[in-house]
């Protein structure tokens, strides 16, 4: 076993190790700070099941983005749902044949769309970086971080399409890697530049996802603008600290 | 008229270049210590203003899960940019709701988070410095917490949240506003934003009950502090003194007195406004919001009725029940809540808003409406910014969209609504709702106001519109003084229950009037 495997090896228990644990500190900082006040942004759903599908329309259509800006809410959504399909591709590097999800994984709509899905995350992108390099207002607000997290992507996806469509890796030996880390049963690596490339940087998403700005995909699911159901006047909504208070003020 | 430019109001409006540093230190006048002291605030700035402000900071993201989120979700993605009044009148990209978040957002990262602890160029975060804090002083100040860009935000980010704890965090170091806090100030000690005294009250209660007698020959009351009565009116002080406010005050008078129903103000409780809102103040807006549960207990009223107030409205409608136990469906065990809740009929929403009551007499077939007494009118709908996207009316979303115009419509022959894009809960604010309506800011109120002045300016060319009907006093307020600067007449905004006054026709009001119409014309012959 090369120096690498190793490396590579632990390099991706400590990047895991990290977004699990970094992201479930996030999320449950998140849980535990109260919400005080019904500020749901109207109009907003009566019920809880209305709620459940504002979310959903969110998280699968970016309703309110489709509503703000055309252009952005293509590449961005194009961008995200391309991930998607890449992600369930990569499903198979994964799973071995015995798992309940193979005969979905392996699936031909399942592999050729995920194929080309890269492409599509490049697209989108590339037009999310012109906006942010051409339109003004984004480019006043964005911050070398902003670029670069583009830049990372970029970079998952080109490497990652260049194997697929330039210089293939052994994608038996590499499978062999993934489930080695599985069952901690460390394997070998195939040492091609682009699949070094392609892991050192979906590494390092894993490890910077807990510490930026990728917390939005979490986030959303906390907003209480769009997680609260609208019920002020026939429910009393009351967070803990603001319970103490009550008793200090009342029939003064 | 004014020592700024007033922006141009343009066909197509389009989304406009930025134009950096160009509201640039405009900032409202500050508190003095009289007027932050009642409040619980220090005085003046403080000495560790920066340890206390960072503190302040912690524990706020620590109380409010909005503030934490918001302040770690944003991706730049630059959806709200031009979603802004403030911003596409003024051009100043610290007014993009995102830009204003980014002057708090950077310092959050400094101090809070792991990348702007070790890499603060890389993540644009930045040290707390006078000059960041003056800046939040000026650019949280530019801000009506209208939430706007909280209905375009992919994660529904709301500057309001952000601009409400950065002025909380002001307050702690002794940088209130002073026009929100001298305004608390004088609730706590008169009972109103106006300090109008109990006996001012009554005097100006009596004028406007011999006036819509003059009107009308018919006895309409306006009672104040009668125990025993079934409604409590809580309504924006504006409403007791300002033009078109005290129209629509009439106007409420009138439709209770067709309705048959016992209804009281209070002097205790003389004000809807509620002001700690805007400076985010979670300890004062309680202690204001009690005023209301302490006067409905002392009055023994069943029912509670909020006039036409935007800001008032949402607190009333969304924060009541939480702050004060103002509302239904506490908990059996919650002795706070229950000693007003089990007093209050259940057969009303409480607080019901006065247009789904005057909504609901006009279903019921209640009221006697000649609509051609506004055919003089051609109206068109402000939806104000904290009644559209803060609250609801009726018991389906979107009501508090479809309720007001329908009062209108039921009342008026001629209607039509403002370009979809302004209107609902895509609304531009008036421009000087958030505690921004004094004239220490009136270039942000009058540069704010233009997306609304354009698309009203448009149905006026298009359409003929000759009044704007709203339902709020800071919009009635704000519209009277700007509407001036762009050349349109200050009494085009009215109020709603003013159209409603208009038309309606009070039970035995046909005959005294020609009785009196006819003695005049004697009179003249």
């Amino acid at each position: 076993m090369s120096f690498l495997s190793v490396a590579y090896a632990v390099l991706f228990y400590v990047a895991i190790a990290i977004f699990v644990i970094g992201l479930a500190y996030r999320i449950n900082k998140y849980a535990r700070t109260p919400a005080p006040l019904k500020i749901p942004t109207m109009p907003a759903p009566t019920t809880r099941g209305g709620v459940v599908l504002r979310l959903g329309r969110e998280v699968v259509f970016f309703e309110s983005l489709f509503k703000a800006t055309k252009w952005t809410w293509l590449f961005g959504w194009l961008f995200h749902f391309s991930l998607l399909l890449a992600f369930f591709r990569h499903l198979r590097y994964a799973l071995t044949p015995d798992s309940f999800l193979w005969p979905l994984v392996s699936l031909e709509v399942v592999q050729s769309f995920g194929k080309y899905a890269g492409l599509g995350m490049v697209v989108g992108l590339l037009g999310l970086l012109g906006r942010r390099i051409f339109v003004d207002r984004v480019r006043y607000i964005s911050a070398p971080s902003d670029y670069l997290m583009l830049l990372l992507l970029i970079g998952i996806a080109g490497s990652g399409l260049s194997m697929t469509f330039i210089s293939h890796t052994d994608i038996v030996t590499l499978k062999g890697f993934v489930l080695g880390l599985f069952y901690f049963d460390p394997q070998p690596l195939p040492t091609h530049p682009l699949l070094i490339t392609h892991l050192t940087l979906v590494a390092l998403l894993l490890i910077i996802f807990p510490i930026s700005k990728l917390l939005h995909a979490p986030g959303l699911f906390f907003s209480p603008t769009r997680n609260q159901v609208d019920n002020a006047r026939d429910k009393r909504h009351l967070a803990p600290w603001a319970a103490k208070l009550d008793t200090t003020g009342g029939n003064q | 008229m004014a020592d700024f430019e007033i922006p141009p109001l343009r066909e197509y409006p389009i989304i406009p270049h930025i134009k950096e540093g160009s509201m640039e230190g405009i900032s409202p006048f500050v508190a003095k210590p009289d007027h932050n002291q009642p409040l619980g605030f220090p005085g003046e700035l403080v000495e560790n203003w920066h340890d206390v402000a960072i503190n302040k900071m912690g524990d706020l993201l620590g109380r409010y899960r909005s503030f934490q989120v918001y302040l770690d979700s944003c991706v730049k993605c630059g959806a709200c940019t031009d979603k802004c009044h403030y911003f596409l009148g003024s051009q100043d990209p610290k007014n993009m709701p995102v830009g204003r978040q980014d002057l708090l957002r950077s310092v959050y990262r400094r101090y809070f988070t792991f990348a702007g602890k070790y890499f603060p160029k890389l993540v644009g975060a930045r040290d707390l410095t006078k000059e960041v804090l003056d800046d939040w002083y000026s650019y949280f100040h530019q801000c009506s917490q209208c939430r706007r860009c909280s209905v375009f935000c992919p994660y529904g980010i709301d500057t309001a949240e952000i601009s409400m704890a950065a002025r909380e965090i002001l307050d702690s170091v002794g940088v209130g506003q002073k026009y929100c806090n001298e305004i608390i100030a004088k609730v706590y000690k008169i009972g109103n934003n106006l300090g109008l005294p109990e006996p001012a009250l009554r005097m100006t209660l009596e004028d406007l009950e011999e006036e819509i007698f003059e009107d009308t020959g018919v006895k309409v009351r306006l009672p104040l502090d009668e125990e025993g009565a079934d409604i409590l009116l809580i309504t924006p002080s504006a409403d007791f003194f300002a033009e078109p406010h005290i129209d629509g005050l009439v106007g409420y008078a009138k439709v209770f007195h067709e309705a048959g129903v016992s209804w009281t103000l209070s002097s205790y409780a003389s004000e809807a406004a509620n002001f700690s809102m805007f400076i985010g103040s979670y300890e004062n807006m309680k202690k204001q919001a009690e005023r209301i549960r302490k006067a409905a207990l002392d009055l023994g009223v069943k029912r509670i009725v909020h006039g036409e107030c935007g800001h008032a409205w949402r607190v009333a409608y969304s924060f009541w029940n939480t702050l004060a136990g103002v509302g239904h469906g506490a908990d059996a065990n919650d002795k706070y809540a229950q000693e007003l809740q089990q007093r209050l009929d259940p057969n009303y929403p409480v607080p019901q808003h006065i247009c789904e009551f005057t909504w609901d007499m006009i279903q019921k077939n209640q009221l006697n409406i000649d609509k051609s007494a506004n055919d003089h009118r051609v109206l068109t709908f402000h939806d104000s910014c904290n009644v559209a996207r803060a609250s609801r009316m009726g018991d389906d979303p979107g009501g508090q969209f479809t309720i007001p115009r329908n009062v209108i419509k039921a009342v008026c022959n001629n209607y039509v609504d403002m370009p979809a894009d302004t209107i609902k809960a895509a609304t531009f604010c008036c421009g000087g709702g958030g505690g921004l309506l004094t004239d220490d800011l009136m270039e942000v109120r009058v540069k704010g106001a233009q997306p609304r002045m354009e698309a009203l300016h448009s149905v006026v060319e298009d359409s003929g519109v000759t009044n704007m009907a709203a339902i709020c006093a800071i919009c009635k307020s704000q519209f009277t003084k700007v509407l001036p600067y762009y050349k349109m007449p200050m009494d085009m905004i009215v109020s709603v229950h003013q159209l409603v006054s208009d038309a309606l026709i009070l039970t035995g009001q046909g005959e005294q009037s020609e009785e009196a119409e006819e003695t005049a014309e004697q009179e003249d012959a």
